[in-house]
């Protein structure tokens, strides 16, 4: 099965902090990915590496086939992304925020209607479409961050720490709904410190002071052992 | 195709937030009408203008300084460009313009057309006021000046994205205010022709000469009448080119190594 993402040697500090220490890792087209690491562990790092706001040295970065350091617009072009902070014009409806950003990645008229549509009704969030950002809570907030970041087709979907500050409720419908997009083929790169967002059939990448010490199909990874109690012994309670 | 609908959603929604900001549209007003109408009442009796080019006879000090406020006008603008980037920078806008899949500089080429066409807007009302207030220019003057508030828009707009890529909070703003728009301003020929400032202070003038925004309001007076100053014109393009690059440079993934916030992204 072809990679929708494919890391190799990868490396980066914060001045004299190293933040990501040779870390090598693929994401199989379809697959939900976990990467697993307690607060500072090097996930969002990692994750601005994968979109190309920081640039790792050394360290190999390939999106569907395509290198992103040396063709970056073919490897973003099939990237969604939703980071951890909400990225959103609270003054503005749910239909005016995904309007622009189908326009960065070149949609706009009724192709880009229509898959605004499409992405809302798809995530559940098709009856919110002209309500002003500011006027819905913060699952609905997230649920439309990420059917914007699914407007493009990407192949490869990030997502870093995307259920933090939710309620169980919320938090629930969203892992759900991330579950769902890989039987489309869309993989999933989940960022997370939070154990019981993970599903028996997920992969996962442990990382832990910047280095992944442990990476594979959950149950081979875990030994069969629940999650929780494995990844706290794995990070020495940091978690 | 895709630059272009990108290009044209940047520079939309810079125009829609302006407008919803009335506070700043009224304060880009009321900052260049209040030299106008009160400092320039005030200055008229202390300073004498000689006749100097582009004006063939004697003028107020208000007919003088009009280039000048038009360049006040489009300096602020384009510090308000730059906060409004780095504001873009904290809320998390900015990541997401920058893993669109164009190329880094184009992306900051539209967000700086776009800031320029917001101060545009501004300057064409200013002037409006100025001439209901008397300040008339023949209207080919007009027209001149567009293309030269363009690029003095341009040129300070992308002085303004330089800063904001450096400038990593809100907080640190202040600072721009006093060693930037201050300086600039003051260290020009906005409000005080440069003779004027060599017979009592020729360092200070020397600095004037240097000051980018001097060749910018220099640019403006003259289309103003018709005439193409073209050491000026050489001077802003100049400095828009370095201005620019140097934002270019800023934004740069490998530039960004403040830690993950500085990416926008949290510790994690």
């Amino acid at each position: 099965m072809a990679d929708a993402v494919r890391v190799t040697g990868l490396s980066h500090d914060w001045g004299a902090k190293p933040a990501l220490r040779s870390v090598s890792f693929a994401v199989p087209a379809g697959r939900f990915c976990a990467l697993l690491g307690p607060n500072g562990a090097g996930k969002s790092t990692l994750m601005a590496v994968l979109t190309g706001l920081i640039r790792p040295r050394p360290g190999v970065v390939h999106v569907g086939g395509a290198d992103l350091a040396r063709t970056p617009r073919a490897a973003l072009a099939q990237i969604g992304v939703v980071f951890q902070q909400p990225t959103l014009d609270l003054e503005l409806s749910v239909r005016a925020n995904m309007r622009y950003f189908a326009a960065l990645h070149g949609l706009a008229g009724r192709a880009a209607a229509s898959r605004i549509d499409a992405c809302l009704e798809r995530l559940g969030m098709a009856e919110r479409a002209d309500e002003k950002l500011r006027a819905l809570n913060g699952g609905h907030r997230r649920r439309m961050e990420i059917a914007r970041a699914l407007l493009h087709r990407p192949c490869l979907l990030l997502l870093d720490e995307p259920t933090v500050g939710l309620d169980a409720a919320a938090r629930g419908a969203i892992t759900d709904h991330v579950h769902d997009l890989c039987d489309d083929g869309i993989s999933v790169l989940w960022a997370t410190h939070l154990s019981d967002e993970l599903r028996t059939t997920d992969d996962l990448i442990l990382l832990h002071h910047g280095q992944i010490r442990a990476q594979g199909p959950l149950a081979q990874v875990t030994g069969g052992a629940p999650v929780a109690p494995w990844f706290l012994a794995q990070t020495g309670g940091a978690a | 195709m895709t630059p272009l609908i990108a290009a044209r959603a940047i520079i939309a929604r810079e125009f829609a937030r302006f407008i919803t900001q009335r506070e700043r549209f009224l304060a880009a007003l009321v900052r260049p009408l209040v030299w106008l109408f009160v400092f320039a009442a005030g200055f008229r009796a202390a300073l004498g203008l000689s006749i100097i080019p582009p004006y063939q006879t004697y003028i107020t000090y208000e007919t003088y300084i009009l280039p000048g406020l038009c360049g006040m006008v489009l300096l602020f603008s384009g510090m308000q460009s730059s906060l409004s980037l780095v504001h873009d920078r904290e809320n998390g806008a900015m990541r997401l313009l920058l893993t669109a899949p164009l190329p880094r500089w184009f992306l900051l080429g539209a967000k700086l057309l776009a800031g320029a066409a917001t101060g545009l807007a501004q300057v064409v009302v200013f002037l409006a006021i100025a001439w209901i207030y008397g300040l008339k220019l023949k209207w080919f003057g007009y027209l001149a000046m567009l293309p030269a508030l363009l690029l003095a828009a341009l040129m300070l707009g992308a002085l303004g994205l330089a800063l904001s890529s450096r400038i990593r909070q809100l907080e640190n703003f202040a600072g721009v205010m006093n060693f930037v728009i201050f300086p600039m301003f003051f260290m020009s020929t906005a409000l005080y022709p440069l003779w004027k400032m060599q017979e009592n202070a020729p360092i200070l003038a020397s600095l004037c000469r240097a000051n980018p925004f001097t060749h910018a309001v220099e640019l403006i007076r003259f289309a103003a009448y018709g005439q193409l100053n073209l050491a000026a014109l050489g001077w802003t393009v100049m400095a828009t080119g370095v201005f620019f690059a140097a934002a270019v440079w800023g934004f740069e993934p490998a530039r960004t190594r403040g830690g993950p916030r500085g990416t926008g992204g949290a510790q994690g």
